[in-house]
């Protein structure tokens, strides 16, 4: 598989007055995991859906495998042609699911590909039944999203992205709308996907799946990334008092 | 006293008087369709010259009783030298006059369509147009077809209105046919079955749309 990398470099954003991304750097290697942790309002999503573009950047550069995403240049937007170019190499994967009610699993997965890629719609199903069965939902392709669990919907979501075939995958918070017991089933989509070799970024709060398999874990407040390290070193030896102190947060929260 | 002879007798007439009422509402909602999706086009427009004109559009023709607008129209045909059949003629009013509330229709339902919806097929790299077409416009359409139905209703029986201009309609007819029975009672209570069979015809056929196209 061909993993793409991501160099974000004092990257700004503003909503009107309030500056939700402030001088963020960040380098996302190919082929690894990074997780984005923080706060509930620090701007994780908000960095995420810049690598895309679907926020719009005010200054400084997200460049996909060199390639600046966004722009022509500085300040001047690239064609909705080129964009929409660009972000084919580019899956995401939401909080709310966002599939498609009107359209069944396999419908929903195969949509991309037909008026995107441009495939016949007998390859484009035969694809998209492929796609469904790697996230083990071969049995649910007529299913439409309401006949669907929540995790089995977060894994069309999965699928309706990989079947596009990127080389980069982003994830907001896939499991944070999910009941407990169905959190399992996405994680290890997830994992299958890491292990082979696919670049993402996860946004997420599953500090277990975090420490396990990312490769690197960033951290951000209040629209900083405050620090880049391995899990190892975020989770056990941080060097910044607000990570210390979000860390204590989360496990008095989910002690018992 | 109450004739059932003359009750049972003014169906006839009437029913064929119902053509036309039929004929005027669903031509009119068709009509209506069309102009007022390009009126929400405009509305939801980049321009704001579009965007001017459709709220005009829609202010106008929501502020103005459907009967005046159907005089104004009829009399200002004749002085703009255009020589257009009645029936034709209240098809057209019927329909401009209903655009209005269904842009309003169609923007309420895109409104309320959640945003993930075209930010996935943005993520995926779908032109604007294809959203629009495959994801935006089916979903809001299922959600408006029972409010299209309801408008529908309306319709009918606001094109008793179209009386007005001569057109020979469930109204119209059943003006005639009480003076000709000298039993208005009898001939008006027909009317109004008339109307209310109809109607409960489409207030079925919305319930059924609308629980098959639930998702
Ligand atoms: N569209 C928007 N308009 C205005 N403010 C926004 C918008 N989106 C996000 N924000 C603000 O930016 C900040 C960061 O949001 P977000 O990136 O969603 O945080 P996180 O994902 O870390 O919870 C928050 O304070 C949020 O209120
Ligand atoms: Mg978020």
């Amino acid at each position: 598989m061909q993993a793409s990398s991501v160099e974000i470099s004092k990257v700004n954003k503003f909503y009107g007055p309030f500056h939700a991304l402030k001088d963020v750097d960040l380098s996302i290697p190919p082929g690894k995991v990074t997780c984005l942790i923080g706060p509930s309002g620090s701007g994780k999503s908000t960095l995420l859906r810049c690598i895309n573009f679907l926020e719009e950047y005010d200054s400084g550069e997200v460049r996909i495998d060199g390639k600046l995403m966004g722009y022509d240049a500085p300040g001047r937007k690239m064609s909705g042609k080129k964009l929409r170019q660009m972000r084919r190499g580019v899956g995401m994967v939401f909080q709310q699911f966002n599939l498609w009610p009107h359209m069944t699993a396999l419908q929903n997965v195969a949509e991309g590909l037909i008026r995107v890629r441009g495939l016949p719609k007998s390859e484009a199903e035969a694809r998209a039944t492929d796609a469904l069965r790697k996230v083990g939902l071969a049995d649910k392709t007529g299913n439409h999203p309401a006949r669907l669990s929540g995790g089995q919907q977060q894994r069309v979501a999965i699928a309706r992205a990989i079947a596009m075939e990127p080389q980069l995958m982003l994830f907001d918070e896939p499991t944070s709308a999910l009941d407990p017991e169905l959190v399992g089933e996405v994680l290890n989509v997830m994992k299958t996907l890491a292990s082979e070799g696919m670049t993402m970024v996860v946004v997420t709060h599953e500090m277990g799946f975090a420490a396990h398999v990312a490769d690197q874990v960033a951290f951000m407040e209040k629209g900083e990334l405050v620090a880049v390290d391995s899990p190892q070193g975020i989770f056990h030896a941080p060097k910044d008092e607000r990570i210390w102190n979000f860390l204590r947060t989360y496990r008095e929260r989910n002690a018992f | 006293m109450f004739s059932i002879p003359v009750f049972l007798e003014s169906f006839q007439p009437l029913m064929w008087a119902a053509q036309y009422t039929l004929l005027i509402s669903v031509l009119g909602i068709l009509l209506g369709l069309v102009i007022g999706t390009l009126i929400c086009a405009a509305r939801l427009s980049g321009s704001r010259l579009l965007r001017g004109f459709g709220g005009l559009w829609v202010s106008f023709l929501r502020g103005v009783p459907l009967l005046v607008q159907l005089l104004v129209f009829y009399y200002a045909l004749p002085v703009i030298g255009l020589d257009v059949a009645p029936t034709a003629a209240a098809v057209i009013c019927v329909g401009v006059c209903a655009s209005a509330y269904i842009s309003e229709i169609w923007r309420g339902a895109i409104a309320a369509l959640p945003r993930g919806q075209a930010e996935a097929a943005r993520a995926i790299g779908m032109s604007p147009r294809d959203t629009w077409i495959r994801i935006i416009l089916p979903q809001a359409f299922s959600m408006s077809l029972p409010a299209l139905v309801n408008e529908l209703i309306l319709l009918v029986k606001a094109s008793s209105l179209v009386s007005v201009v001569g057109i020979l309609e469930i109204t119209r007819a059943s003006q005639a046919q009480a003076a000709t029975t000298f039993r208005p009672l009898e001939v008006y209570i027909a009317a109004a079955c008339i109307y209310l069979a109809i109607n409960l015809c489409l207030a079925a056929l919305g319930r059924y749309l609308e629980h098959r196209t639930a998702v």
